[in-house]
């Protein structure tokens, strides 16, 4: 943590360094000897994964720019340069696109992660928020990277998100205007989302670095949701948790490459490589499969400024969670009932998840109606209710004591250890 | 600045202490020179935003290019042209006698948008007569821009025999008016003239 470095300089320049910037001593303390929960498991990998997967965006999406051209009538030429001409653009290009993909599966993960084990309870509100804002700008470089191909999907999906705003009364119009620096979506819009997109990515880093900052001032959570109480509790951050990372990334990396060597575009849209026409919508456009929750959420309420509304809120209802989450017992392994709200809440992700990609008609529309109810009623009823309701099983009374309990009873040796 | 910094910072210091008691009893002359300081601070600041936000807006190339000319005269009854206008589809269609009689049949109390959405027309309600070109009842001209969000409809499509937006169900009726669906509005209806029976300009 801040201000325990026992970080000893050896040679003369180290000595003579640290005295005038001491970051050698910060990395030390915050990634060396910091005290992580002996007890945590893979899913706490994902924090690691998320930031190696930032750091691949950022180096893929560099050199594409060097290659890719950021005009509505060369756009699409310049991407097909890159995968036909440019040496190995063909691979920097899957890397990117399919790594966007790969980017939010980890990032879901990571805040269910969050959601099962309570970690965005006292005192890691802020922590949790930083998360959730790091969340919506993801979102927003994601949506902008998409449109820079400048294909049908691009076009049309940029048109859909971007036309949200003209359901804010009086404004709407000027904002859209705004945006798109014309009357419709054209070369303006696509040379102002370049640079945005490039931006973006960046601003992610910073909010990145507040947020490990405010991780290593509350301290890791744990699968057992309790705080560190002594010593024997954790295990310095290098090797331990250093290594068990690696070994999750490389998994993940292995899950990513199968994606970008077998089935490049499987995840993407084969619209997207016909040019953006604007005069004319596909029959059936689909956003990227990490929006379709909200995309579901936004067809359901049969009203323009509604259905809007509901899909900010379904995002912006994430802030609110440590205080509407009433429970005194941070994990969902000592909350009985709580464990199996959550799953239902997954299913009904991946649920609307599912609905969002169907055609808004019939059976869908009425089906989405109803997930997107349960989707705000497990943060507004769920969570407070069950918090209050609940008789959470006893807690052990230190993480030292659940992990030998758990090697005693002879299983989940390994995921104890580290 | 480097030297001075230290003095400044040390005599602010000896002065906020000095004026302690001085500020209970009235505003001085610094207290206002720091207001002063600040709104002027903060005006400075909205100006130099302001042209930061501002270069977002539509350029002067993007306005000039305000009208089309369209020449029409081979839009046989029952056809329809799209043309681009500010980088927005137009829809121009020459609507046959039964769609005119479909769209003048329907009473204005079943229209979900009443309003004309009709720049030619702009506090008119929505009756057919108030949607079509004036004197030209078969002509119908509209941005072809789904009022939900921003989708092309789908011309002669849908359960109104108008026009139907693929992008989320929403219905227009033979005079492009909303019927179904999660659009708020009618197709809006641009500002146009005919310059001849056979040419008309949009803008
Ligand atoms: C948060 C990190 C990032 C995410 C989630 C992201 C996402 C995306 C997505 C989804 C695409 C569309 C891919 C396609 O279908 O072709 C894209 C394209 C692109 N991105 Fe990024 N990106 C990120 C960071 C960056 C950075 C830092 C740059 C640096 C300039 C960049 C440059 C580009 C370029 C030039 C393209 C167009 C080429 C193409 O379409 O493959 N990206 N990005
Ligand atoms: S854009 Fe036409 S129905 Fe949504």
């Amino acid at each position: 943590m801040a201000g325990t470095s026992t970080y000893q300089p050896k040679s003369g320049f180290a000595k003579w360094f640290e005295a005038r910037l001491p970051i050698v001593g910060l990395v030390h303390s915050s990634f060396v000897v910091y005290p992580t929960p002996r007890n945590l498991n893979y899913w706490w990998t994902f924090g690691a994964i998320l930031s190696v997967m930032l750091g691949v965006q950022i180096i893929t999406g560099v050199v594409l720019a060097m290659h890719y051209t950021p005009h509505a009538t060369l756009a699409m030429g310049s991407v097909e340069h890159i995968m036909r001409d440019v040496n190995y653009g063909w691979l920097l290009r899957y890397l990117h696109a399919n790594g966007a993909s790969m980017f939010f599966v980890a990032v879901y993960v990571h805040i269910l992660r969050g959601m099962y084990y309570g970690s965005y309870k006292e005192p890691r509100e802020v922590l949790w928020i930083l998360g959730v804002i790091i969340f919506l700008l993801m979102m927003a470089t994601a949506f902008m990277g998409y449109v820079l191909p400048w294909g049908q999907m691009s076009f049309w999906g940029a048109t859909v998100i971007t036309n949200l705003f003209s359901a804010i009364p009086l404004v709407g119009e000027s904002i859209t205007t705004w945006l798109w620096g014309g009357f419709a979506i054209d070369n303006p819009t696509l040379n102002r989302f370049f640079s945005l997109h490039y931006l973006l990515p960046f601003m992610i880093a910073g909010v990145v670095i507040l947020h490990i900052w405010a991780l290593h001032v509350s301290g890791q959570n744990n699968p057992t949701g309790i705080d560190i109480k002594s010593k024997d509790d954790t295990v310095p951050f290098t090797p331990h948790a250093t290594i068990k990372d690696s070994f999750g990334i490389i998994c993940f990396f292995i899950f990513f490459a199968w994606f970008v060597f077998f089935l490049p575009n499987y995840l993407g849209h084969p619209d997207n490589y016909i040019p953006a026409d604007p005069l004319k919508t596909p029959a059936h456009i689909v956003p990227e499969w990490y929006f379709l929750p909200f995309y579901a959420i936004l067809r359901a309420i049969p009203s323009k400024l509604g259905g809007v509304i509901a899909m900010f809120s379904s995002i912006a209802i994430l802030i609110f969670i440590p205080w509407l989450d009433t429970s005194r017992v941070r994990s969902a392994t000592y909350r009985p009932l709580y464990r199996q709200f959550f799953w239902i809440f997954v299913a009904t992700g991946i649920g609307l998840g599912y609905l969002g990609s169907q055609p808004p008609e019939g059976i869908y529309v009425i089906a989405g109606r109803i997930l997107t109810f349960y989707y705000f009623a497990h943060f507004l009823l769920v969570m407070p209710l069950i918090g209050i309701l609940e008789r959470p099983k006893s807690v052990p009374s230190s993480i030292t004591e659940a992990v030998l309990a758990k090697t005693r009873s002879g299983h989940g040796a390994a995921e104890s250890k580290a | 600045m480097t030297p001075g910094l230290p003095r400044a910072i040390g005599s602010k210091g000896s002065d906020l202490a000095s004026t302690d008691s001085a500020h209970r009893a009235e505003p001085t002359r610094r207290d206002f020179l720091y207001i002063a300081t600040g709104a002027a601070a903060a005006v400075g600041a909205v100006a130099v935003a302001w042209p930061l936000i501002d270069q977002m807006n539509p350029d002067a190339a993007a306005l000039a290019l305000a009208t089309t000319d369209v020449d029409i005269s081979t839009v046989a009854p029952g056809a329809s042209v799209t043309v681009k206008w500010r980088g927005k589809p137009v829809f121009i269609r020459n609507r046959t006698p039964e769609e005119i009689e479909a769209a003048k049949a329907v009473p204005l109390a079943d229209l979900p948008d009443q309003n004309s959405r009709n720049e030619n027309a702009p506090t008119a309600t929505a009756d057919d007569s108030n949607r079509a070109a004036a004197g030209k009842e078969n002509w119908l001209i509209m941005v072809g821009i789904c009022t939900h969000l921003g989708c092309v409809p789908l011309g002669q499509h849908g359960p109104f025999g108008g026009w139907f937006c693929p992008c989320h169900g929403s219905a227009y009726d033979t005079a492009g008016r909303i019927r179904q669906g999660p659009a708020p509005e009618n197709l809006h209806v641009p500002k146009y003239e005919f310059v001849s029976d056979t040419q008309i300009r949009i803008g």
